[in-house]
C-alpha cells in the first residue's frame, strides 16, 4: 500500500468508529498529537496532587483527611495508567517526565493556582474535577483505544471526586457565617480558572480541526465549556452561593446560559508560566525526582545483584 | 468494668490511636513527592490504612468516654501533653531511607503487638486489631523489601540506611517498656521484645546492616512527654478545628 492508501484506510477506520490500536499504522501527526495530549493529561494528574496535597495535613476532620488522601492517591493511579497509555505510542515514561521537568511538556494550567483555604479543596473537587469530567466523558470515545479505555476507568473515580467536592461545599454552605464566606470566596477564585480549563475559543484553537477529524476530540472547546456552565449554574443554586459573573443569565432562545468573557490575558499569562504557582509546582516535581534518584538507583542496583546471583546459582 | 480499669483501657486505646494517626500524618507528607510514582502510591496507601486504624480506635475510645466525645474531638482538641503516641512515629520523614526504616521498625512491632491483641479479652479491641493485621502484614512486607533493597543497594543507599538507624534507633526502646495503662492489658512485653529483636536482626542481616548495641533509649511518648516535633505536627493537624471552633466539616 502507498502512504496515501494507508491514510485512507486509517481515516476509514476512524469514520467507522473502529478504535486505533498501538500496532496499527497511524499518521505521524496522529501519534504525536496523542502522545502530547495523553502525557499532558498524565502530568496534570501528578501536578494536580500538589494543590490538594497542600491541605492533607490540615484537613478539618479525620473523615475529610481520609477522603482527601484517597483522592490524591486516585490521581497518582490515573497518572500511572495514562503514562502507560502514552507509552504504547513509543515514548517512555522517563522521557515524558524529562519533558515535564524541562518545561517542554505542559500540564493543566488550573494547578498553577494556590489553595488558600479548606473550601478550595471542595471547590477543586466540584469545579475543577467537574470541568475535567466534561472533557473526559468525551474522551471515553476518543479514537485511540488505550486512551479511551483508560478514560472509562478514570471517569468513574472522577465523578466520585466531584460529588465529594460538592458535598464538602454543601456542608460549608449550611455552616457558620465564616464557613459560608470561605465557601463563596473559594468559588469566586476558582470559577474563572475552571472555565479556562477548556482552552482557547474555537476560533483561536490551533489543534481543534484535525483532532475533530481524527476523533481525538468529539466536541469543541466552546461546546464543552457551555455544557459545563449550564451544569454548574444549576448546581450552585443548591449551595445557595453565587457565581462571580454578572452576565450569567439563562437564554431561553439558545436554551443555554449566557456568560461573561474570560480574561484571556490571564489565561495566556498562566499558560506561558506566569501563574501564581507555576514555578513552585515545577520546582516541587523536580525536587521529588532529584531526591528520589538515589532510591531508584539503589533499587536498580539491588535488582541487578539479585539477577547476577541467581544466574550464578543456575550456572 | 471498674473506673480504673476503664481509664486504663481508654488510655491504651488512645495511645494506639495517637500513634497510628501521627504516623499517617507523617507518611502523608510524601503524597505527591515520592521517589517514583508507584512508591508515592504505596506510602500514601499505608498512610490511609493507618488513618483508618486510628479512626477505629478513636471511635471506640469516644464510645467508652461518652460525654459527646467523637473521633474528631479526640484527635483535634487534645494537646501535645495528652497525646500518647510513640516518639518513633513523630520523628521527621528525613529521606526515603529514614521513612522506610521508621515504617519497618514500627510495623514489625505493631504486627507482633496486634497478633497478641487479637485474642484480647476486650472483644471490640480484639476485633479492631484482627482487622488491622491484614493491612499491617502488607506494611511489614513492603517496608522489609525496601530495607533490604536500600541496605544492599548502592554505597550511597547503604550509607543513608546507616544514618537512618543512627537517627531512629534510640526511639525503639519505649515500645517495650509498659506504661502504667498497658500493664494489665494482657500483653507479654518480653515476648514482644524478643520476637521483634529476632525479626529485626534477621532482616538487617539480609540487608547487610547491623543492629546497634548499647544505645541509650529515649522514652516518654506514652506518658505525653514528646520530642519538639509533636507540637508542630499538631499545630498543623488541628489548625482548622481550632481556628473555627464548634463547626461541622
Amino acid at each position: 500500500m502507498s502512504i496515501q492508501n494507508f491514510e485512507q484506510h486509517f481515516q476509514a477506520q476512524i469514520d467507522n468508529e473502529i478504535k486505533i490500536e498501538p500496532k496499527d499504522w497511524m499518521p505521524e501527526a496522529y501519534r504525536k498529537t496523542n502522545i502530547r495530549q495523553i502525557s499532558q493529561h498524565a502530568h496534570s494528574e501528578i501536578v494536580g496532587m500538589l494543590p490538594e496535597g497542600n491541605w492533607i495535613s490540615r484537613a478539618p476532620s479525620l473523615k475529610r483527611k481520609a477522603i482527601l488522601i484517597a483522592k490524591a492517591q486516585d490521581e497518582a493511579g490515573h497518572g500511572l495508567y495514562l503514562y502507560s497509555a502514552a507509552e504504547t505510542l513509543g515514548m517512555s515514561r522517563d522521557e515524558m517526565i524529562a519533558d515535564l521537568h524541562s518545561g517542554k511538556a505542559k500540564y493543566s494550567s488550573i494547578f498553577n493556582y494556590p489553595t488558600l483555604s479548606w473550601a478550595d479543596v471542595g471547590a477543586i473537587g466540584w469545579l475543577v474535577d467537574g470541568a475535567a469530567i466534561m472533557n473526559q466523558v468525551m474522551l471515553t470515545r476518543t479514537s485511540y483505544g488505550p486512551y479511551a479505555r483508560a478514560m472509562v476507568r478514570i471517569c468513574k473515580e472522577e465523578s466520585f471526586h466531584q460529588r465529594q467536592g460538592f458535598e464538602s461545599l454543601l456542608v460549608l454552605s449550611k455552616g457558620t457565617a465564616e464557613q459560608k464566606a470561605m465557601c463563596q470566596d473559594a468559588i469566586n477564585r476558582w470559577w474563572w480558572p475552571s472555565l479556562m480549563m477548556f482552552g482557547p475559543k474555537d476560533t483561536e484553537s490551533t489543534n481543534s480541526d484535525q483532532s475533530m477529524k481524527w476523533k481525538i476530540k468529539r466536541k469543541t472547546n466552546d461546546e464543552l465549556r457551555q455544557n459545563f456552565v449550564d451544569m454548574i449554574a444549576e448546581q450552585i443554586k443548591v449551595l445557595g452561593m453565587k457565581l462571580p459573573d454578572n452576565k450569567l443569565n439563562w437564554n431561553e432562545q439558545r436554551k443555554h446560559y449566557d456568560f461573561g468573557e474570560i480574561n484571556w490575558d490571564e489565561f495566556w499569562a498562566v499558560v506561558k508560566g506566569n501563574g501564581p504557582c507555576n514555578k513552585q509546582r515545577l520546582a516541587a516535581r523536580r525536587k521529588a525526582h532529584e531526591e528520589g534518584r538515589w532510591v531508584r538507583e539503589a533499587a536498580m542496583a539491588y535488582t541487578e545483584k539479585k539477577k547476577s546471583k541467581s544466574s550464578l546459582e543456575a550456572a | 468494668m471498674g473506673i480504673i480499669m476503664e481509664n486504663r483501657l481508654t488510655n491504651f486505646i488512645l495511645s494506639i490511636a495517637d500513634t497510628t494517626l501521627i504516623l499517617a500524618q507523617r507518611n502523608a507528607e510524601w503524597c505527591g513527592h515520592g521517589p517514583i510514582l508507584e512508591q508515592d502510591i504505596a506510602i500514601t496507601n499505608i498512610s490511609l490504612d493507618l488513618l483508618g486504624q486510628s479512626r477505629n480506635f478513636y471511635q471506640y475510645a469516644a464510645q467508652i468516654i461518652g460525654n459527646n466525645a467523637t473521633e474528631d474531638s479526640l484527635a483535634y482538641l487534645r494537646t501535645e501533653r495528652e497525646f500518647k503516641n510513640l516518639l518513633l512515629v513523630e520523628q521527621p520523614n528525613g529521606d526515603w531511607g529514614q521513612t522506610i526504616l521508621r515504617q519497618y521498625l514500627f510495623s514489625q512491632y505493631q504486627y507482633l503487638l496486634f497478633e497478641q491483641l487479637q485474642n484480647n479479652a476486650d472483644e471490640q479491641l480484639a476485633a479492631i486489631c484482627t482487622k488491622a493485621l491484614k493491612e499491617i502484614k502488607y506494611h511489614v512486607r513492603w517496608s522489609s523489601e525496601w530495607v533490604v533493597r536500600l541496605g544492599d543497594g548502592t554505597a550511597e543507599s547503604k550509607e543513608r540506611m546507616l544514618n537512618a538507624i543512627d537517627e531512629l534507633w534510640s526511639y525503639t526502646g519505649e515500645m517495650f517498656i509498659p506504661a502504667e495503662y498497658e500493664k494489665e492489658m494482657g500483653i507479654d512485653f518480653n515476648a514482644l521484645q524478643n520476637n521483634w529483636s529476632a525479626k529485626v536482626k534477621a532482616l538487617f542481616t539480609e540487608a547487610t546492616l547491623s543492629v546497634p548495641e548499647n544505645i541509650y533509649m529515649q522514652s516518654g511518648g506514652k506518658q505525653g512527654i514528646h520530642t519538639e516535633h509533636l507540637g508542630l505536627i499538631l499545630t498543623e493537624l488541628q489548625y482548622v478545628q481550632r481556628a473555627y471552633p464548634n463547626s461541622q466539616w
